[in-house]
């Protein structure tokens, strides 16, 4: 109550300091407003980008994906004392299954750090149509799990997302190679005797050529039966809650399953290192802006503390203690901060609406509800820490000698 | 607490005071050499002597902005020579009231505020009984009308008279007073003055006026001069008003 009281003192004395410096405190507040305003568009404007980046590279991809580890040669084990020479040619990796993937399913099902798991049996084919022929990627998948990592009906331009009784649906660009429509036969012929016709169900485009090229979607029974291997999938895809996690979580489920985990990391990491570097660059301009912003709030409180010299020593003359003074200042300096980042937060704010609306519409950025309160909370917290130093300086001054100031 | 004790009208009491600036350097200079002063509730007293007397650097002891390099001053008997820097804050806040030549009142805040200032120091949001009491030491000193206004759209007399309603608020024992006249025309000077009796007599705390001005001086009941750091006259007389 005591400290409530007093804080009343030093916040109304703070306030009419800085009400009286009019020109001086709205000078500041609007270099602060500036700083605030690059802070806000350019923190929004970078996670925007990186998220889309990110949301476009795993929108076509898993997580983490769970496949059977590679075959490799065994060689004898050597008696002691004795030497062999070994000619190793490697082996070819054919198509095989995840041996229990059932099993394996089970379990990442109801693991706390993933959230969709999607059985796949994927490999090689040729679709046929007429003369035309192209090669393509098999995909056979259980659509309700396979929707939860690649929301392929989202990406549908034709028809609908049905495979299963023959069906099947295309990339757009196989579609328009083979000259293919909704409803359309494709013979797809895997090898070894092994064809089937299938009828076309849907068309998607997800943006990507080759995979738009490339992939057909069949159910798991239909691939399983043209690939070969019956009751088999070949890979387990997985998305994650923590995508920026996806590795530790792979290597961790490689250990689980002794199945081979990739990462989305591991497969794109340039397109990481590209992104690491990005958030350097943007937390550099933030911490240097910062760093102007407080220097500019220190100096003008620097000032003021000499201009109410006498002031300062007629309050602690009339029995203010060092510690009011003090607080006087640093809450001058926290007010500065929060005023100033509350119009530049807004401006931010308002900026990345115009960039949404009026920019080159190339994405949209999202802002964070709490970025422009974390950014007020930040600038209050920097205005006081700026304001130390001329506040200690005030709370410093002998009374005596402060009025008499002239 | 024995002293207050037996002397119970006495504000303040100098010991043997001695002010040494520099001390220990080629620059050491000595400017007050052992005062003994007595003030006592009722009194109102001139303190006069040439610039450079120590005048200042006495009053800033008595004020408790400074402590004296030896001897003892005790204030409502509670000796202050080693008290920290909080103590004498607090002393200075309840029991003295400063008048200075500069008015020094803060310009951000009104004239009613400013009044108020001691109070919202010592204990922050001022009551209705607070504003109360400052508009009523505003009617006093006779500016009542002026309680809204900003210091600076009132004359100087009239900022002194301000100040003085300051240093009354917090009904403090001991009123200092720094060359309160020392920028104001003669007439203004002498209103001011009269205000000094009328409060005294009104308030019943000591007050202390330095001046240099020897017929307000004159006016006062006491005169103390002070001249290269001692007290060389010390006389009481009947007022004049």
């Amino acid at each position: 109550m005591r400290l409530a009281d007093s804080l009343w003192t030093e916040w109304t004395i703070a306030l009419r300091f800085l009400l009286d410096n009019r020109m001086q405190s709205l000078l500041i507040i609007f270099g602060i407003a500036v700083g605030s305003a690059v802070i806000v568009f350019i923190t929004a404007l970078i996670t925007g980008l990186q998220a889309n980046v990110v949301e476009r590279t795993l929108g076509t991809q898993a997580h983490i994906r769970i496949l059977p580890p590679d075959e490799v040669n065994r060689t004898l084990p050597v008696d002691d004392g004795s030497w062999s020479l070994v000619l190793e040619s490697p082996r070819a990796q054919r198509l095989r299954s995840i041996i229990n993937w059932q099993d394996v399913r089970d379990v990442l099902d109801q693991d706390s750090q993933i959230l969709a798991v999607s059985p796949v049996i994927s490999g090689p084919a040729i679709a046929r149509r007429g003369v035309a022929r192209a090669s393509v990627a098999l995909l056979g998948i259980d659509p309700q799990r396979y929707q939860r990592i690649i929301p392929l009906s989202r990406d549908l331009i034709a028809g609908q997302l049905v495979v299963g009784a023959g069906n099947a649906v295309i990339g757009k660009e196989l579609a328009r190679d083979l000259g293919l429509g909704i409803g359309d036969k494709l013979r797809l012929d895997a090898g070894e005797g092994r064809e089937t016709v299938v009828d076309i169900a849907g068309i998607f485009e997800l943006g990507v050529r080759e995979l738009d090229a490339r992939y057909v979607y069949l159910d798991l029974k239909q691939a399983q039966t043209l690939l070969d291997l019956p009751g088999g999938v070949t890979v387990i895809d997985t998305t994650v809650a923590e995508i920026f996690e996806a590795d530790q979580v792979a290597t961790r489920l490689a250990r689980l399953t002794g199945l081979r985990a990739e990462s989305w990391m591991e497969t794109n990491g340039q397109l990481l290192n590209a992104l690491s570097s990005q958030s350097m660059t943007t937390e550099m301009i933030r911490v240097f802006v910062g760093i102007s912003v407080a220097f500019g709030i220190s100096s003008v409180l620097a000032v003021s503390v000499v201009q109410r010299t006498r002031e300062i020593g007629i309050l602690r003359a009339m029995g203010s203690p060092r510690g009011q003074i003090l607080r006087v200042f640093l809450l001058q300096g926290g007010l500065l901060g929060l005023l100033g980042s509350a119009c530049g937060g807004g401006v931010g704010w308002g900026l990345v609406q115009v960039f949404n609306i009026a920019g080159p519409r190339l994405f949209d950025i999202p802002v964070d509800p709490t970025l422009v309160p974390l950014a007020m909370l930040i600038a209050t917290i920097t205005g006081v820490l700026a304001a130390a130093m001329p506040a200690r300086r005030a709370a410093r001054y002998d009374p005596a000698v402060a009025i008499r100031y002239v | 607490m024995s002293d207050l004790a037996t002397n119970a009208n006495e504000v303040l009491r100098l010991d043997q005071v001695r002010k040494v600036f520099n001390p220990g350097t080629p620059l050491e200079t000595q400017v007050l050499h052992g005062i003994d002063l007595r003030l006592c509730r009722g009194e109102l007293t001139a303190l006069i002597g040439p610039s450079g007397s120590g005048k200042s650097t006495l009053l800033n002891l008595i004020g408790l902005l400074d402590a004296p390099s030896s001897g003892e001053l005790y204030l409502l008997g509670q000796a202050t020579r080693d008290s920290d820097d909080e103590t004498r804050t607090h002393l200075r806040n309840q029991a003295i009231g400063f008048v200075f030549q500069f008015h020094h009142l803060i310009s951000a805040f009104s004239v009613l505020e400013n009044v108020l200032m001691p109070l919202m120091i010592r204990h922050g949001k001022p009551s209705s009984a607070d504003i109360e009491l400052a508009r009523g030491l505003l009617d006093e000193v006779g500016l009542s009308q002026f309680a809204d206004k900003k210091p600076t759209q009132i004359s100087g007399g009239q900022q002194q008279r301000v100040a003085i309603a300051r240093a009354l608020v917090t009904r403090p024992p001991l009123l200092l007073a720094d060359e309160p006249t020392g920028n104001l025309d003669s007439r203004t000077a002498q209103s001011v003055f009269e205000l000094f009796h009328r409060i005294n007599a009104q308030f019943g705390c000591a007050v202390l006026v330095v001046t240099h001005d020897p017929r307000l001086a004159a006016d006062c009941e006491r005169t103390i001069q002070l001249v290269d750091g001692h007290i060389v006259s010390d006389e009481a007389r009947t007022s004049t008003l």
